[in-house]
């Protein structure tokens, strides 16, 4: 009977429960679009440091993130390949530079120069082309999502990157930079160009550690051989980058705070309605209590009508969710939806609920039994 | 047969169906200046198998009495027993459990719950009794046929006139089966003909012998269902009224009331 009467409650005043739903829809879109960029941001800003194969980076000190790193001598290369417990160590060049488009005008690009044979830092998704198709002349690939933005149509196309032209060769889905610049993948000695970088420079050195080897030793003993770097394991550069671009610039935090004013405006229109509601009902609740139900009973009534509240509303609000982060699934921002999302969102949507019920808890329990006598 | 106001004001300790029993209840409501003794040291008793008014002006403290009789209020002086079970030092939640095992209630605008049916509304003072399932559906109809609203399981109180909604009431009340019954005004909001068909159904049920009835009401046409009336005013009992004759019937009375007016 609890239920019949929390949902009958709910479903009496159609006005107020749409009200509800609204704050509670409202609330859900807000945090899960809040939450969703911030997974999405999370996605970009790693994705790098993910994709490649190196379990210790050998950078430039105090580099914060995967773009912005400052070149370090070639021969920590050889420093770190004559260290025991490393099986291979691969250079990598990457930086900004100017992408001029074909259609005038020009932006900014990161250039990332691997060799594929080293398999240290290759394009992925790949939906047009092949890697091996970069050692062809003046070969790059690059992501559908930026092909607007760089001003050409896909593959065999060309552009001017510093001095030097490039040819689209081949196309990725999905590697988009947390920055909205896009990244131009090629060959080491290719970026080396386009960058007018030294032939005695890089940017890192992934070393892939032999199985077993102990990494802090190994560590230990790469900083030792280059001073001058910096060595940090793909845990340390992860979370690095993550601090620098989500806390440092405030970014996260501001994607974090719009997701708590989210539940809190939420959470102020589910309680004022079920306050509301309750208030309404109020001698309802007096007769229940005059008829000798526990005050456990009536909680139960007013928690269960929350919790029908958060239910359909999340059930709603998800919905929309859902919708969006379709929506902005080939924009440079994508929402992620995951499923400790949602659970997560589930969650906080009972939670919400179950806060704005206490102070219509509050209320009943403040009520005098004896008022059913005076109607 | 009216007896002195002083000897009315003790209880009927002797008794042996004594179901209730008050003594020297004061209750002070309000504070500081504001404060009013609404009752002055009131002793009452009910007997299982009676009917008994309570009748009153307003504000003689009436409905006081019953809250504190029905547990809903407690007394600020003087003792209360329900069912055999003393109430002095329970809190609210022991004297919820109280309410629930031992008192049903009716009251004057019948206090349904707008959402739920007739059976619905039944049902729900079995719920808070912890008595679910099938065999609640089957007391709540039982409970309903008594009181003649079988063919009205289904509806909502909306749809009911003031006198089904009272006898939907009623049946709440009667489905516990409690040892009290206590019912506020129960005709005040209904017509003539529903008011004394009400009264009918609450004479019947006092007629069960583990159960006594107090009815608070200003209504003189209850009287002849009556076993017996007390008088408050001010705060005190000052009167009982023990009906020997025996109770009418709603026929009986209506014959008497016509053998009345012939004369």
């Amino acid at each position: 009977m609890t239920f019949t009467q929390a949902f009958r409650n709910l479903f009496y005043d159609r006005i107020r429960l749409v009200v509800t739903l609204v704050g509670i829809l409202f609330s859900i879109v807000l945090v899960a679009v809040q939450l969703g960029l911030y997974l999405g941001a999370r996605t970009m800003i790693i994705s790098m440091i993910e994709q490649a194969d190196g379990d210790l980076w050998v950078m430039a000190y105090g580099t914060k993130n995967f773009e912005e790193a400052q070149p370090i001598p070639a021969r920590e290369k050889f420093a770190a390949l004559s260290t025991p417990g490393v099986a291979k160590a691969i250079p990598l060049i990457t930086s900004f530079t100017d992408w001029r488009k074909p259609t005038g005008g020009s932006t900014l690009v990161v250039v990332i120069g691997a060799e594929a044979e080293d398999n240290g830092l290759r394009p992925w998704n790949v939906i047009e082309g092949d890697v091996s198709g970069l050692g062809a002349r003046d070969a790059v690939m690059i992501d559908k999502t930026y092909l607007a933005e760089l001003g050409v149509n896909g593959v065999g196309d060309t552009a001017q990157v510093g001095a030097s032209r490039v040819r689209i060769t081949g196309l990725t889905e999905g590697i988009r930079s947390f920055t909205v610049t896009p990244y131009i993948f090629t060959t080491l000695s290719r970026a080396r160009s386009l960058l007018d970088m030294p032939v005695d420079k890089i940017t890192y050195v992934l070393a892939k550690l032999e199985p077993g080897a102990d990494i802090e030793v190994v560590r230990r003993q790469i900083s030792q051989k280059v001073p001058d770097s910096e060595v940090l394991t793909r845990d340390e550069f992860r979370q690095r980058s993550l601090d620098h671009w989500l806390f440092a610039t405030g970014a996260g935090v501001a994607l974090i705070g719009g997701a708590i004013l989210g539940l809190v405006v939420g959470t102020v229109i589910v309680a004022q309605t079920l306050y509301s509601s309750t208030k309404d009902h109020l001698n309802e609740f007096a007769t229940l209590r005059a008829l000798g139900s526990s005050s456990g009973y009536i909680h139960k009534v007013i928690l269960t009508q929350a919790g029908l509240a958060a239910v359909l509303g999340y059930m709603l609000g998800m919905t929309i969710a859902l919708t969006i982060v379709y929506l902005s699934e080939h924009t440079a921002l994508p929402i992620v939806m995951t499923p400790a999302l949602a659970a997560l969102l589930l969650a906080l949507t009972v939670a919400m609920c179950a806060i704005s019920a206490l102070s219509a808890i509050g209320k009943v329990m403040r009520i005098d039994p004896a008022m059913v006598f005076n109607r | 047969m009216t007896m002195p106001a002083q000897a009315m004001t003790m209880p009927a300790t002797q008794t042996s169906n004594v179901v209730l029993e008050a003594r020297d209840i004061v209750k002070e409501l309000g504070h500081g200046a504001g404060k009013v003794r609404a009752l002055k040291g009131v002793s009452l008793s009910l007997n299982a198998g009676e009917l008994t008014l309570l009748m009153g002006p307003s504000g003689s403290g009436k409905t006081t009495l019953l809250s504190i009789l029905g547990c809903i209020l407690t007394p600020t002086q003087g003792s209360l027993v329900v069912a055999g079970q003393p109430t002095a030092g329970l809190n609210p939640e022991q004297l919820a459990v109280l309410r629930r095992k031992h008192v049903g209630f009716i009251f004057q605008s019948y206090n349904l719950f707008p959402t739920l049916t007739a059976e619905e509304n039944v049902r729900v003072a079995l719920d808070v009794r912890h008595q679910r399932g099938s065999e609640a559906i089957v007391r709540a109809q039982r409970a309903l046929q008594q009181v003649g609203l079988r063919h009205k399981l289904k509806s909502y109180p909306a749809n009911m006139s003031g006198g089904e909604q009272q006898r939907v009431a009623v049946a709440r009340a009667l489905v516990g089966a409690p040892a009290v019954m206590l019912a506020d005004e129960p005709t005040a909001a209904l017509d003539s003909e529903n008011g004394l068909a009400v009264m009918q159904l609450l004479s019947e049920i006092a007629r069960d012998k583990s159960r006594a009835v107090l009815a608070v009401t200003h209504d003189p046409r209850t009287v002849p269902f009556a076993n017996r009336v007390l008088r408050i005013e001010d705060g005190l009992i000052v009167g009982e009224e023990r009906r020997t004759e025996g109770v009418e019937t709603v026929h009986e009375l209506a014959r008497n009331r016509k053998r009345k007016a012939n004369a």
